[in-house]
């Protein structure tokens, strides 16, 4: 499902200096297989995401999901692959405040190929627990309910890959085992590959792959660790 | 979820500042609807000059505008009167004592005598007309069945002192048929002039939308024995402003020789095979050969002021106002160009779901074109309204009918596809900063 292979990343520093954040021999997820990315802050996590996503695109190496090198493709062509193809999860949701919790899970579909289903935005919806809550806004749900809508719409266009970025970060910890637990479930249910990043032990410990990037990140064997980089 | 749906809610998000540039393009457009109904107005106001029923006016020698203004539209003091005798030559073998036509009747079906010089109303604002009984009769019927008048009935030829007013002078000055103390008038000789003899009027014209619903038209018979009226005639200084001369009146019809008249109201006839508006031309070549008079087509005159002074004079307030409605639209680029950095992480997330950056640049267009047309919608049906409420009053001061929704078809099915345009110009600078988001930094930032 997921191979990446000799991929590199460096930003530019503030200063001028090329800061390499990234510098990865190997790394593959199968489909359908979970696995959790650990490392300490700054070690790369986000920024590999964003790689794999495409949002940003690697200096070197190949980045293939579901066959396809998205390494090489251009912006447009990147961005019309990860509306189709993968789900994103980030840290701090990310809903969009103008757009109730039903509008939010369409959006995921709105930029893919193909018309949104609300059909499909209600049942998923549903699944996580908020089929009451669909015409609610963002401002109106709890920090819980907010994290549930951000895993219907990180499903909303039947991945093949979920990438979720410390999706438990902002959530209590009463909450948490129940996101992680949605996660996992949802994903299951549809044959979705996983790659969630924590560095909560407590959720990594649940998961049966445990990869930690402080380990197959190369770059970090130079320390390069640093919060002010500027994407080169 | 459709573009316009994303754009909407963005829209809606900002629904304080996205009313308040809306409202901004409103009033402009309200303004733009104003000035186009207007500029309709006042051309239509000039045109009501045309299908009067005559394609020629006749006057004396001296400027063609002046002579369009006093004969069509009752402005301004006559430049001076023709005789008697060559309005004549305009008639008939019948009308003529040795049985002989006049030279110019071959071309001709309707020859009118129009005489002009005195006003009625507080400050003289009504022209009084001497004439004859033939303008409504003939001239200014299409259908031989059709009523002219609202109250009572033409004046006879037999009746000199009889008149019939316009339906504006019957409104203003409270006129009435067979009502007395509102059923005469006495002509004034210019403002502040002699008051001359008493008219009684014997009908009201129904509103026709011309200048005529400003008028007084009376007796050509009864013009004549105004003692000032008479060629020759030596006027003598009054007394005092104002003074009342009613009883001075001549009693019987005033001689040819001693009579004149300020234009003759011409329609032609056919001539040799030639149909009417082919006839024109010749005529108008042959009277202005002559040193005696002139003579006008007033259609082409009408056109020619038009087209040199009250088009422009429209252009330049459309113009105008259409730079209020721009000024408006840099509203709409401020206003949203300002919100881009507050939407920077909101357009970020957008890409991270996979939009394009040409999509999220048609969202912010598309915010730019919604605020424009709602606005202009909005404008638009404020500038009517305000017409429509106003129409009362236009048609009161300009004698133009003005339906509650007057539409200028041409002119405002431009403003959709202007107003498109301008905004998706003023949408552009924005719509490019969020063309140019860079994802990655604009995520990890704080929200």
């Amino acid at each position: 499902m997921l191979r990446l292979q000799g991929v590199k990343k460096s930003f530019r520093e503030p200063d001028g200096e090329i800061l390499p954040i990234l510098d990865i021999e190997q790394f593959e997820v199968a489909a359908g297989e979970q696995t959790v990315l650990v490392g300490h802050s700054g070690c790369g996590k986000t920024t590999l995401l964003h790689i794999i996503s495409g949002i940003t695109r690697a200096d070197e190496g190949v980045v293939e999901i579901d066959g396809l090198d998205i390494s090489r493709l251009p912006e447009t062509a990147r961005d019309r692959f990860r509306a189709d193809k993968l789900g994103y999860i980030f840290q701090t949701f990310n809903l969009l405040p103008g757009f109730s919790a039903l509008e939010n899970v369409l959006l995921g579909m709105a930029f893919a190929t193909g018309r949104p289903d609300a059909a499909r935005g209600r049942r998923l919806l549903e699944r996580v627990g908020l089929g009451h809550r669909m015409t609610h806004k963002p401002t109106m749900l709890s920090v819980g309910e907010q994290q549930r809508v951000a895993v219907a719409r990180a499903l909303a266009n039947r991945p093949k890959l979920l990438l979720a970025d410390e999706p438990t970060a902002n959530v209590d910890t009463r909450h948490q085992q129940q996101i992680v637990d949605l996660i996992r479930a949802t994903c299951h249910e549809e044959n979705v590959a996983l790659v969630l990043v924590t560095h909560t032990p407590e959720v990594a410990r649940q998961f049966d792959r445990v990869d930690n990037l402080e380990e197959f990140n190369r770059a970090l064997a130079n320390g390069a660790t640093s919060s002010s980089a500027v994407p080169g | 979820m459709s573009l316009v749906k994303i754009a909407w809610r963005s829209i809606q998000q900002r629904m304080l500042a996205s009313l308040l540039t809306g409202l901004s393009i409103a009033l402009g457009v309200t303004l733009v609807v104003a000035v186009i109904v207007a500029g309709l107005v006042v051309e239509k106001s000039f045109q009501s000059g045309n299908g009067l029923g005559y394609n020629m006016i006749v006057g004396a020698k001296g400027g063609r505008l002046d002579l369009l203004l006093n004969t069509v539209y009752y402005l301004n003091r006559p430049i001076e009167n023709i005789p008697w005798d060559y309005y004549k030559e305009f008639l008939p073998a019948t009308a003529h004592k040795d049985g002989k036509p006049g030279k110019f009747s071959a071309y001709i079906d309707l020859a009118i005598p129009v005489c002009l010089g005195d006003v009625i109303g507080e400050n003289g604002e009504y022209r009084v007309v001497g004439t004859t009984p033939d303008m409504f009769d003939k001239l200014l019927k299409t259908d031989p069945n059709e009523n002219l008048f609202a109250e009572g009935q033409n004046f006879k030829q037999s009746d000199f002192e009889t008149a019939v007013v316009g339906a504006d002078v019957a409104k203003h000055l409270g006129f009435h048929v067979g009502v007395p103390g509102h059923d005469t008038f006495k002509p004034q000789h210019g403002v502040g002039g002699d008051f001359h003899n008493t008219f009684k009027i014997v009908g009201i014209l129904k509103r026709t939308g011309t200048p005529n619903d400003r008028a007084a038209f009376i007796n050509m018979e009864g013009f004549f024995l105004i003692p000032d009226h008479a060629k020759g005639h030596v006027e003598e200084k009054p007394a005092k402003p104002g003074e009342d001369h009613a009883d001075e009146v001549l009693k019987d019809p005033l001689p040819e020789d001693q009579r004149e008249v300020t234009s003759i109201l011409i329609r032609n006839a056919s001539y040799s095979g030639l149909p009417p508006e082919a006839v024109a031309p010749e005529l108008l070549k042959a009277v202005n050969k002559e040193f005696v008079a002139q003579a006008i087509m007033p259609v082409k005159e009408i056109t020619i002021l038009n087209d040199t002074f009250v088009k422009p004079t429209s252009l330049l307030l459309l113009v105008l106002s259409a730079l209020v409605v721009v000024v408006a639209g840099v509203g709409i680029m401020v206003s949203i160009y300002n919100s881009m950095s507050e939407r920077r992480h909101e357009i970020a997330v957008m890409r991270a779901l996979g939009a394009r950056p040409g999509t999220v640049m048609r969202i912010v267009l598309l915010e730019s074109v919604l605020l424009a047309l709602g606005g202009g919608v909005i404008g638009w049906l404020v500038g009517h309204l305000l017409v429509g409420a106003a129409a009362p009053m236009i048609t009161e001061y300009t004698g133009v009918a003005v339906p509650f929704l007057q539409f200028a078809p041409i002119s405002e099915l431009i403003l959709i596809p202007g107003l498109v345009a301008l905004a998706s110009v003023v949408g552009f600078l924005p719509a490019l900063a969020a063309y140019r988001t860079d994802v990655g930094k604009a995520l990890t930032a704080s929200p």
